[in-house]
């Protein structure tokens, strides 16, 4: 029924090789195991905000709250570790993504309850979660640490592999599983393409879109978390630059913006090309106005590229 | 009257939310209700409303374009360049600008048309490259306006700011004759039902490349203005303008799913957003707290605005929608 690998999906990894193989005639330093596996822990921060995005993607729908769901879950887990006590040091990771799937609740609860579109109730849930941190802040760069804990989830290695994409892997695996063998799977994805024949054949649409928008919300959260272990400390405004890479990586691995069709797969790739991409253009040390130039254009030629591909077939 | 009322229902709720929030707005600030004041409310609500236009021709063929922003930010460092000097000079870069904006758009309707690729997708795309552009014209933000073209109109006519003016003058001498012309007809057509628009004979994809074009002019107006107001130029004014302008329509009643709408609707949400911002400054809520009102506010306008299910005669209804 829906094959995970599809011609779509496997694109940005050709991209990914291409990019390591042309990099490498300049930048011999890119094919050595430090650089790739750096590229592999960078690319899960974006790689679990993508997770997050197609599961909601493929429901039909789109999560503009991941930059400020991203960094209240930092501002609120290196908080609890900031206070110094040992069970509130705990309960920081668990607290972060409670907060993640509460934040993804209330998301779902207006666009299927109140049936107001995704894109501006999870851009006016976005604006709200900013209000909270300016005022729970002060508007200063928030006090509090990274726990050991979350430093390793970011920054440790597990037989020479980064933990932070052995954790991204888990999670994807965790959730493909989710996607093609239960029935949620199913219905976020028949609801993706017909949200009413969903509803006639007697799937409770609300509850699943809840699930996929907690979830999502979820993974955003362990982002955020992921990120201030990274950079040990939360940052006013550091999810900000996430959003549009993280809607790029889901569509250019093949997952269709009008939902239903894609799967994770294709996303992992995505994100690998993103970051690859970001990397080399900083090793490369153009300005920032052709690093955007360069993204935009190469976004916008796979996606060509891909269409072009279904017109000489159909 | 009452008929008309009827059928422009989502426009005069919004023009009514509108007048309760600037008397509100007037009644609260320090200076009143004087030229001055309502100048400076008026350029700004001017320039997010022009930003609320170009989101309204991407949004009414049921498409949306993310690089409203971008748009306005390389049209706003290329007037940085371009608007000083003599007044031949200045009269071909405002030519030169508006230009720009609509290839823009052009741009992004090519794309979309022939390319076959979601309109959300398309502009993600195109509007890194318009940024890519504007940094490139301006890294920092810098240049200059000619100040007495600037002035003449950002000021006042007779005590009515300029910025009123021109919005009059947009919707009397550009939306209500343009609406009755067959782009404008066609552009609610696509919007309602591309398979009908087509089985009518209507040239789609020449209606739905017209209007990007028209957004992405319209996006160019709006970086116009904005440089007026400014008087300089800065690339790093994309992303806002963008997130608001998309904020704005909806607000004006403009419906996401297309060929429901208007123009005036539009320019009424933008200003709504703008007064709610500017109550805020003067409304004695902690200035930490103001940005968390702001998006409470925001929410509710849109809850309620946004929120057809409370309409729908049966529950498949809302499906539809």
């Amino acid at each position: 029924m829906n094959r995970a690998i599809t011609p779509d999906s496997l694109m940005p990894y050709i991209g990914t090789a291409l990019l390591i193989i042309a990099g490498s005639f300049f930048f011999p330093q890119i094919l050595t195991f430090d650089y790739l596996t750096q590229q592999l822990q960078i690319a899960a921060f974006l790689g679990l905000l993508a997770t997050g995005a197609t599961i909601v993607i493929l429901l039909g729908h789109i999560d503009l709250s991941v930059p400020w769901v991203l960094t209240g879950a930092a501002i609120l887990s290196t908080a609890l570790v900031g206070s110094g006590d040992p069970l509130l040091t705990a309960l920081a990771v668990p607290a972060a993504l409670a907060f993640g799937a509460l934040i993804g609740i209330v998301n779902g609860i207006g666009v299927a309850v109140l049936r107001i579109p995704s894109m501006v109730w999870t851009l006016a849930i976005n604006s709200i979660l900013l209000g909270l941190a300016v005022l729970n802040t002060g508007g200063f760069n928030p006090k509090g640490e990274a726990s050991p804990l979350m430093v390793s989830m970011a920054s440790g290695r597990v037989l020479g592999l980064p933990m932070s994409f052995l954790i991204w892997m888990a999670v994807c695996a965790v959730i493909t599983l989710f996607l093609t063998r239960t029935p949620f799977g199913r219905y976020l994805r028949s609801i993706g393409y017909n949200e009413k024949a969903t509803f006639l054949s007697g799937v409770s649409t609300p509850s699943v879109v809840f699930a996929a928008f907690a979830l999502a919300g979820m993974c955003s959260a362990m982002g955020g978390v992921l990120l201030a272990g990274y950079a040990n400390q939360a940052y006013q405004s550091m999810g900000d630059p996430f959003l549009l890479p993280t809607i790029a990586a889901v569509v250019i691995g093949g997952t269709s913006i009008l939902g239903g069709r894609g799967g994770l797969f294709g996303t992992v790739g995505g994100a690998l090309f993103i970051t690859l991409l970001t990397s080399i253009l900083s090793v490369m040390q153009i300005g920032d106005a052709w690093k955007s130039i360069v993204f935009g254009v190469i976004i916008l030629a796979m996606l060509l590229f891909q269409t072009m591909r279904k017109g000489a077939h159909a | 009257m009452l008929d008309y009322i009827r059928s422009n229902r989502r426009e005069v709720i919004a023009a009514i939310v509108l007048l309760v929030l600037l008397s509100l707005y007037l009644g609260t600030h320090p200076r009143g209700a004087s030229t001055y004041v309502l100048t400076i409310w008026a350029n700004q609500c001017l320039i997010l409303g022009l930003a609320a236009i170009a989101q309204f021709f991407a949004v009414v063929v049921r498409g949306i374009d993310l690089s409203v922003g971008a748009v306005m930010a390389l049209t706003n460092t290329l007037a940085s360049h371009l608007l000083d000097g003599s007044a031949i000079g200045i009269g071909f870069g405002i030519v030169a600008v508006l230009a720009a904006g609509a290839a823009c758009g052009l741009v992004n309707g090519l794309v979309v048309v022939y390319g076959r690729i979601q309109p959300i997708v398309v502009t993600l795309a195109t509007a890194s490259i318009f940024i890519g552009v504007a940094l490139m014209l301006r890294p920092t933000p810098g240049g200059a306006i000619n100040y007495d073209l600037a002035d003449a109109v950002t000021l006042d006519v007779f005590g009515v700011p300029t910025a009123l003016v021109l919005s009059g003058l947009l919707i009397f001498a550009f939306w209500i004759p343009f609406r009755r012309t067959g782009l404008g007809l066609g552009l609610y057509a696509l919007g309602s039902s591309e398979q009908a628009a087509f089985q009518s004979g209507m040239d789609t994809r020449l209606i739905r490349i017209a209007a990007f074009t028209l957004a992405g002019l319209f996006g160019g107006v709006a970086g116009l203005y904005y440089s007026f107001v400014t008087t300089t130029g800065d690339a790093g004014i994309a992303a806002n303008f963008t997130l608001n302008s998309i904020a704005a329509v909806v607000l004006g009643g403009v419906l996401l799913r297309g060929g429901v709408g208007s123009l005036v609707g539009a320019m009424a949400g933008a200003f709504i957003l703008k007064t709610i911002a500017s109550l805020m400054f003067f409304s004695g809520i902690p200035s930490l707290a103001q940005p968390l009102f702001e998006g409470l506010i925001l929410a509710a306008a849109i809850a309620v605005g946004g929120a057809d299910v409370l309409r729908a005669r049966n529950r498949l209804e809302v499906f539809g929608r």
